[in-house]
């Protein structure tokens, strides 16, 4: 022990200290992110001009004093615009993203701890339907019920189910053969404690960390599926729909297009690198 | 959708589809059975679309349609509405196993007609994509893996943009600055060569960003492995390292992606042919999606489960011709 | 081919240049802040074996890749003098640093399943070596690389040229590891830690060869954490200890009349195979008493598929007692662990708990008694939940018990097995290997179980730790009565600790007896060869008396 405990030591503070170092980059897409939770939770507060308000005379205007990002084919403040639609294409993604969270969690669980033959019905129905694009199979549901809002939610959720199914079932799997399970069967612990205070807990653990990494990708499919004009019908801003509009005037007004494009990309960045850093740190901690 | 994350990727080492069947049945059976599974799951997801969706079930398949009765007589009569559940289901099974998928009530057209007319321009713009995607990423990964720290952080940061940035928004920008400032590409269509350029790489890009990153890793644990040590003590060049030993290894998770890849690419084009005006399948979904023409909609279902089928199968080849391991286990 | 065992003239006349001459090295990680070699001073003469030994972290593996220019990646490599052979190796670039490795000197990795590339024949990974130095002419190669698959003692070498690592045995994929290493007839090979992954009879094979290419003429430099490995095959010893030399010299001396206090130490520390090394607390009768047993195991066999894991094993564990089972990897040690446990039922037989059924229970019925029967594992990070902390983990078995009083006897509980109660709120991932194991120790002990039973407990650990777990556990054993199922494959940690042992070969027990009869008259033919294979001390004297 003499030998190895500094060694061991020195190991643990050198990651600590990797831990703590301040990332620029992390810091940025934390202060962005701050940013677009205000603009979901309370447009008004970054903007007070009515992003439905047309002005004909002003359209296509560049960006300069009044309008500081510019205006769009109706005149309508592309700023305001930018700020409101934040609520649509985050608001729709989050709330795609907790429903597949929700639903493939459960489905996942069940799938891990169901009895041997049950679970691997339900683990395979998952892989058949994850082998599905999932913009085929948002569409799929779209057809039937319909564009808008709330059938984006419904679509989008509904496509990204199997994903997080499939990884919880396989973290289950995991988590239920693991040594430490196996340890705690053998302090006499009932099934049901073991269940509560080893298995879920290291099941649930890595969720929080996928679904922000899953989130970027629900607010790109949003807004894909608003590009081709299922999602948030006009005139509500939603920045995918803003971005369809706009390709018809590109030529004379490219910022019309690139504000959304920007607000749209930077959002995913920043949700990524998030979820990346949730990720290594999470890895960091478990072997 | 664009390119999910490579957090998100399948679990490694399994065959097709990922799916498992008992090891007694032989490689080529079991990868038959798997391949007749995920066909016959996507067409009864289609057909429990179709149940599940609200309303009589012929107005559904009317859709947008002209709305007569002689159509509705004919829907009766070819979905077998008048007869039990079952007979119904297995009907519509059993259409599909002789290739019949459907007609389409609103264009009175059969959908294999309709969908055949389409298959070239998206094959060829979503293969063009992906050697985009495949080219763009070896190079970049073979080019910086154990390179210095700054090449490989530009490119990780390049590789983040690419993954985080819709398909469509890199369409535009890509329209914005070949099309409409420099002029060298078509604004859209299909007809010459030059115009699935910018449609390539708007659909290859996200594309190229996984995969570069896997690749990136794999290489660069590759090269951490024994073996790779092994490699060097005998006085390989690092370059000799990379090629003969760790690119294989890099490969096998690359590989047990592309399955993934295929159906992002066939998710994708459905947008990209839509932002630069091209025929194509995705144009047809896009039609029939709108127009609510549920029998076209739930044949391109079926259809890309079968390119997948079919891509997978080929991978689990390929990856198999890689692994020796899975070739004697 | 037998002209490939003595292709060289023999360079070892007396005076010959050394191969590698290497002054006040120093090697140092600025990256991470690690200084891994602090001032080393060594020379490896044509011919000659040189062993560098010490524990992990001691820098041995560091030092031995410096000398082919493959200290790591950010490694900072400086020395007073630096000669490779015949070069300055201060002033080599890439381009010459590839000259030597593989020409000049090749390297043994442990474990050829991952240090040979796996996607990769053998036939593939030995031709590469003759093609990077232009050994034979391509059309010759075929026939040299089957030449030296033979001269490595791999049978049927034409048809395991085509084969991939991992459809070759353990043995037969580190001969082949082997002969690519000497493919290009260095004048050194590197050798680290070539047989730590192997069995203890396929070691001895292994360090046969390497002895025969050392009597062809070739000069070794091995890398072992064991002692008694380098004993057999040693000229030279140097001892490492935090990146320092701290005693070197004749092998035969080092190892019988050690200088440093280190060294003394890591020789006390290595489990003995001689008799009177065992129960260094002696206060226990070596025979107990014949008492009914507290686990008894009746005919017990399972198979996984057609694969018999168990075949028929029947043994009796008293109170007070140390049963050792040795056997090598695969021989069912640990499936009897499971069995043992009641985490595993038997096909066929019985498992008896304090003359209670115990495999024959339903699990809810086997519950209130599992405090009674509890287990160390081999490797204690994988049976510790990833979220908890080191109080969390040894007051788990406690739950009856309330809060306040599950601390209090996690901390006198961690005080038994010599940690200070500030560990308490650490991770394990924070603590060394031997700090880890006490963890678990702990915890076993905390339900005050009548069966303890400890699969490899002390595989894991450096020798010196080894020796203090081992220790602890006696202790303990001494003093609750505990009985002890011991596994291991290492011979000599089960006749440190064991009263009777069995040893197990393919599911079966092949002898069993008074470990000291077993050890010192063994019956049966397997257990004479696994005895054989141990790597054994030069004796030193006062062991001459006793043994």
């Amino acid at each position: 022990m003499a030998v190895a405990a500094p060694v061991a030591r020195s190991a643990a503070r050198s990651a600590a200290r990797a831990g703590a170092r301040v990332r620029p980059g992390l810091v940025l897409a934390l202060l962005v992110l701050a940013v677009l939770v205000v603009a979901v939770a309370a447009p008004g507060l970054i903007t007070r001009v009515d992003p439905l308000a047309a002005d004909p005379l002003r359209a296509l205007a560049p960006p300069g004093a009044g309008h500081p990002l510019g205006t769009d084919h109706l005149g309508r403040d592309v700023f305001a615009r930018v700020v409101y639609g934040a609520r649509h294409s985050l608001g729709i993604g989050a709330l795609a993203t907790a429903l597949a969270v929700g639903a493939g969690s459960l489905l996942g669980l069940a799938a891990g701890l169901a009895a041997r033959l049950a679970g691997e019905a339900l683990a395979r129905l998952f892989d058949v339907l994850s082998t599905f694009p999932e913009l085929l199979l948002a569409l799929l549901v779209i057809a039937i019920t319909g564009p808008g809002t709330w059938n984006v939610v419904v679509a989008i959720g509904i496509a990204q189910i199997p994903t997080y199914a499939r990884v919880v079932r396989a973290q289950t799997f995991v988590v239920r053969r693991s040594g430490y399970v196996e340890q705690a069967v053998t302090f006499g612990h009932s099934r049901a404690r073991v269940v509560a205070r080893h298995v879920l807990p290291n099941v649930v653990g890595p969720v929080p960390v996928l679904a922000t990494i899953g989130l970027g990708q629900a607010v790109i499919a949003t807004s894909g599926l608003s590009f081709l004009g299922m999602g948030p019908q006009p005139p509500a801003p939603e920045w995918g729909t803003m971005l369809a509009e706009s390709r018809d005037y590109l030529r004379v007004a490219s910022w019309v297009a690139f504000s959304p494009g920007v607000a749209l990309t930077l959002s995913v960045v920043c949700l990524t690198v998030a979820g990346r850093h949730l990720q290594r740190r999470f890895e960091g901690r478990t072997p | 959708m664009t390119a999910a994350l490579p957090a998100r990727r399948p679990p490694a080492g399994r065959g097709l589809a990922g799916l498992r069947v008992p090891a007694w049945l032989g490689t080529p059976v079991r990868r038959l059975v798997t391949a007749v599974a995920v066909l016959w799951a996507a067409a009864t997801t289609a057909y429990a679309a179709l149940l599940l969706a609200p309303g009589d079930t012929v107005d559904i398949l009317v859709g947008d349609g002209a709305d007569t009765p002689e159509i509705r007589a004919q829907i009766v009569a070819e979905w077998g509405l008048d007869r039990p559940e079952a007979v119904r289901y297995l009907s519509y099974l059993g259409r599909l196993l002789h290739g019949d998928l459907g007609r389409s009530y609103q264009l009175q057209r059969d959908v294999g007609e309709i969908l055949a007319g389409q298959v070239g321009p998206t094959v060829r713009l979503t293969l063009a994509a992906a050697a985009v995607g495949v080219v763009l990423a070896v190079a970049v990964a073979v080019a910086t893996a154990g390179r210095s720290v700054w090449p490989r952080r530009i490119v990780s940061a390049a590789e983040l943009v690419a993954v985080s940035v819709p398909q469509f928004v890199i369409g535009i920008v890509l329209l914005f600055v070949f099309s409409f400032s420099l002029g060298w590409f078509p604004v859209s269509g299909a007809a010459d060569p030059q115009a699935l350029v910018l449609p390539a790489l708007a659909l290859g890009l996200p594309v190229a960003g996984v995969l570069g990153q896997v690749l990136r890793e794999g290489l660069e644990r590759a090269l951490e492995q024994p073996f790779a040590v092994t490699a060097r003590s005998r006085g390989l060049s690092e370059r000799a390292v990379v090629a003969r030993h760790a690119l294989r290894h890099a490969l096998l998770p690359a590989v047990t992606l592309a399955g993934w890849f295929t159906g992002v690419l066939l998710g994708g084009a459905v947008i990209t042919e839509a932002l630069f005006g091209r025929p194509g399948l995705g144009r047809v979904t896009m039609q029939a999606v709108t127009g609510k023409d549920m029998p076209v909609v739930m044949a391109v279902v079926i259809l890309s489960a079968a390119v997948y089928v079919t891509i997978s199968a080929l991978l689990d080849l390929a990856y198999r011709l890689i692994d020796p391991r899975l070739r004697s286990a | 081919m037998t002209e490939l065992a003595v292709t060289r003239a023999h360079p070892a006349a007396a005076g010959a240049a050394p191969l590698v001459a290497v002054e006040d090295l120093r090697v140092s990680f600025p990256a991470s802040g690690v200084e891994a070699v602090r001032g080393l001073s060594l020379s490896i003469a044509p011919g000659e074996c040189v062993a560098l030994v010490g524990e992990s972290g001691s820098g041995k593996s560091v030092t031995a890749r410096s000398l082919i220019g493959l200290a790591g990646p950010g490694a900072t490599v400086r020395a007073s003098a630096f000669r490779v052979g015949g070069g300055d190796a201060l002033t080599f670039g890439p381009r010459e640093w590839r000259r030597v490795r593989g020409r000049f000197a090749g390297l043994v990795l442990q474990d050829a399943l991952v240090s040979l590339d796996p996607l990769r024949t053998v036939g593939a990974e030995i031709t590469e070596v003759l093609a990077e130095h232009d050994v034979v002419p391509r059309p010759a190669r075929p026939e040299r690389v089957r030449a030296l698959l033979a001269a490595v003692g791999v049978p049927d070498p034409d048809a395991r040229a085509g084969q991939h690592p991992h459809q070759l045995s353990g043995g037969l994929r580190q001969r082949a590891l082997i002969a690519s290493a000497i493919a290009a007839e260095p004048e050194l090979i590197i050798a680290d830690e070539p047989t730590t992954a192997l069995d203890v009879t396929v070691q001895a094979q292994i360090l046969r060869l390497l002895a025969e290419r050392k009597a062809a003429g070739t000069a070794l430099l091995m890398i072992s954490h064991d002692l008694a490995v380098v004993a057999a095959i040693a000229d030279r010893v140097l001892v490492m200890k935090d990146g320092l030399v701290v005693e070197e010299g004749p092998a035969r001396e080092v190892l019988t009349t050690p200088r440093h206090d280190y060294t003394r130490e890591l020789l006390a520390a290595v489990p003995s195979m001689s008799a009177g090394s065992r129960r260094p607390t002696g206060t226990l009768s070596p025979t107990p008493a014949p008492r009914d047993p507290v686990l008894a195991v009746t005919g017990v066999s399972v198979a996984y598929g057609s694969r018999r894991a168990v075949d028929g094993v029947s043994f009796r564990l008293h109170a007070g007692e140390t049963l050792g089972v040795v056997g090598e990897s695969g021989s069912g040690k640990t499936t009897l662990a499971r069995l043992a446990l009641g985490l595993l039922a038997p096909d066929a037989g019985e498992v008896s708990l304090r003359g209670g059924p115990w495999s024959a229970l339903p699990e809810r019925r086997r519950r209130p008694l599992r405090p009674a029967i509890q287990v160390i594992a081999q490797n204690p990070l994988d049976s510790f939940d990833p979220r908890h902390t080191v109080g969390r983990l040894v007051a788990d078995p406690l739950s009856a018990l309330p809060r306040r009083q599950r601390r209090e006897r996690a901390i006198e509980l961690l005080g038994r097995v010599g940690l200070p109660p500030e560990l308490l709120g650490r991770r394990p991932r924070e603590l060394s290997g031997g700090q880890r194991q006490r963890v678990a120790i702990a915890r076993a002990l905390a339900s005050r179980p009548e069966v303890l039973i400890c699969d490899e407990p002390v595989s894991a650990l450096d020798v010196s730790v080894q020796a203090q777990v081992l220790d602890l556990l006696a202790e303990i054993q001494a003093e609750d009565g505990t009985a002890l199922l011991f596994i291991s494959h290492d011979l000599g940690v089960v006749r440190h600790l064991s009263d009777r042992v069995l040893v197990m070969k393919d599911g079966r027990v092949v002898e069993e007896g008074d470990v000291d009869e077993v050890f010192r008259h063994p019956r049966h033919p397997y257990t004479r060869e696994l005895l054989a294979a141990v790597p054994r001390l030069p004796c030193s004297p006062d062991e001459r008396v006793t043994g």
